[in-house]
């Protein structure tokens, strides 16, 4: 496709189609991620083993594991937050953190790597909302700084998206008068004001308050339903099943099993995921 | 015999006004300089590449290890005699070595500001798509300023009587002043009382003004005002500083690192 730049752009002896035409013209929504043999260390731990993955554009997937299972590092390493020590990343048909000169895998400049960062949404398991701003503040930053939009209209924007998150009236609080519910559904309405093609939820419930997870997951319930393309990090089951498109299973390091929330959930084929899912539901 | 007269002739009298004057725009500029390039030596210290890390670990270790006195000294005396020609001004020699120092503590003090601020807000700017620069001008520095300020000003009331030091090359700061007019007619000891007046009055002048940026700062002073305050329910910076309080910063997460959680 537009984005192939030069010949050698898959690697040598690789037979396979380029990733991002769809597979035999079926008309299939191409693919907005792309994880090729992605290798991370840290120090002589390692922690992501080959990982091979891919994400259409408007898909669901979530993925699952124990901890130390890798998969918030995979996630940090889609937009770049960790580096990879092997393999490929490719978002939206761009490699990740590299650029492809001559058959050779270059760093990418900051400002490269701050461009694509801008158009992919994170969102942290401990909400990191910018401590001196308020709710509102929070949401106009990066799209006046980063993506230089006026500021009348970063507002307009924000209090939408507050609205969205059913946060309207929280507009002038500090981060720490919110409950942890309130700051994570701004840290996703901050993320959305960058009009990201992709969002990433990195365990986005797991600091908060059993009572308040559900409002949290009813604003990616409605994200999913809108058709944004999101890799979900969670322990919650019950959203997996219910929202997923795939869900991938890993362990220590590798994806273990992956499929259909239904086969993941109801048949799973692998003795480790069988035991994962049976300690889940023990507890 | 002291002589209270000599005090209160030379206490008003324009070479005191023009001394003091020197004291603190000397200081000012000083400090300026220094917080400025402490800021660099800063980042530079905080880097992960040794090349941009080590010289600064050298140069604080030389500016901190060493009297300021003898660092004048060698710049006004020693300079010219390495580098024939190359004489500076004595206030020249005074701002740079001053300033030189100064950046040495302040680099210090601003990099335990910055190490104050959660690694999660850099992490957070980032994955916004913000570079650098902007993610430490617009979300790092403005919260690591809450820790700096309070031993900025420390330093800078220590900074308006440090200044003292410029007397040695000559420089007619309060003590040179002071030295200079008072050895003719014998009269140092009243003439240094007056420099130290004059060092009272500016110190406590400087407590003051620090005390009212401490109070502006304050939320309940500024909720008082029915004004909401930029650090609005938290502590003045003396309690954050002294270790209570509640600020936003959680301690644990400063150690933690970059990637808590599950990976």
């Amino acid at each position: 496709m537009t984005q192939l730049q030069g010949d050698n752009w898959f690697r040598e002896g690789d037979q396979a189609q380029p990733p991002f035409t769809s597979a035999s013209g079926t008309g299939e929504a191409p693919e907005m991620v792309r994880i090729e043999e992605v290798v991370k260390r840290f120090g002589d731990l390692l922690v992501l083993k080959n990982i091979n993955m891919t994400v259409k554009r408007g898909q669901v997937v979530v993925i699952i594991g124990p901890s130390g299972s890798g998969k918030t590092t995979l996630l940090r390493c889609i937009n770049h937050l960790e580096k990879i020590d092997g393999g490929r990343i490719y978002v939206d048909g761009q490699l990740v953190g590299y650029r492809l000169i001559k058959g050779r895998l270059v760093k990418a400049k900051e400002a490269e790597i701050a461009k694509m960062r801008s158009q992919i949404g994170f969102v942290f398991q401990r909400f990191n909302l910018f401590a001196h701003m308020t709710a509102l503040e929070n949401i106009i930053e990066a799209p006046i700084h980063v993506l230089g939009m006026s500021r009348d209209e970063a507002v307009a924007q924000a209090m939408e998206l507050l609205r969205k998150v059913g946060l309207e009236d929280k507009a002038h609080a500090y981060p720490h008068k919110l409950s942890g519910g309130q700051q994570q559904r701004v840290a996703i309405a901050r993320a959305l004001a960058m009009r990201p093609k992709l969002m990433l939820f990195d365990e986005a419930t797991s600091a908060l308050d059993p009572e308040l997870v559900g409002e949290v997951l009813k604003v990616m319930r409605q994200l999913a339903e809108e058709g944004m393309t999101m890799i979900v990090v969670t322990h919650e089951m019950g959203f997996a099943r219910d929202v997923a498109d795939h869900v991938i299973f890993m362990d220590h390091g590798t994806i273990v099993e992956e499929g259909p929330p239904e086969q993941i959930f109801d048949d799973p084929q692998n003795e480790r995921t069988r035991n994962f899912l049976g300690l889940i539901a023990a507890d | 015999m002291f002589d209270w007269d000599t005090v209160g002739k030379f206490i008003v009298s324009p070479f005191f006004l023009q001394a003091a004057w020197t004291t603190l725009w000397l200081s000012v500029v000083a400090q300026l300089a220094g917080v400025i390039l402490g800021l660099f030596l800063a980042l530079m210290r905080m880097s992960r590449l040794k090349l941009l890390s080590f010289p600064v670990q050298v140069y604080v270790w030389f500016f901190r290890g060493s009297p300021l006195l003898i660092q004048v000294l060698l710049l006004w005396d020693g300079l010219p005699k390495l580098v024939p020609g190359l004489l500076f001004s004595q206030i020249a020699c005074i701002l740079i070595a001053f300033s030189l120092n100064e950046a040495a503590y302040m680099s210090e003090i601003i990099r335990a500001g910055i190490g104050s601020v959660d690694p999660g807000q850099m992490e957070a700017a980032r994955a916004l798509g913000m570079r650098y620069w902007l993610a430490m001008r617009r979300i790092i520095l403005p919260q690591a300023a809450r820790v700096i300020i309070p031993p900025l000003g420390n330093e800078f009331n220590n900074m308006l009587k440090t200044t003292s030091i410029a007397s040695v090359i000559g420089l007619e700061e309060l003590t040179g002043t002071a030295e200079i007019l008072g050895a003719p007619t014998f009269s140092t000891f009243e003439l240094l009382i007056v420099a130290t007046l004059y060092y009272l009055l500016l110190t406590t002048l400087w407590d003051y003004f620090q005390r009212w940026i401490e109070r502006r700062l304050d939320p309940e002073y500024a909720s008082k005002r029915g004004r909401p305050g930029r650090w609005q329910g938290q502590k003045s910076w003396a309690q954050r500083v002294l270790g209570f309080g509640n600020p936003p910063v959680e301690p644990g997460k400063l150690i933690a690192g970059g990637h808590g959680g599950a990976r």
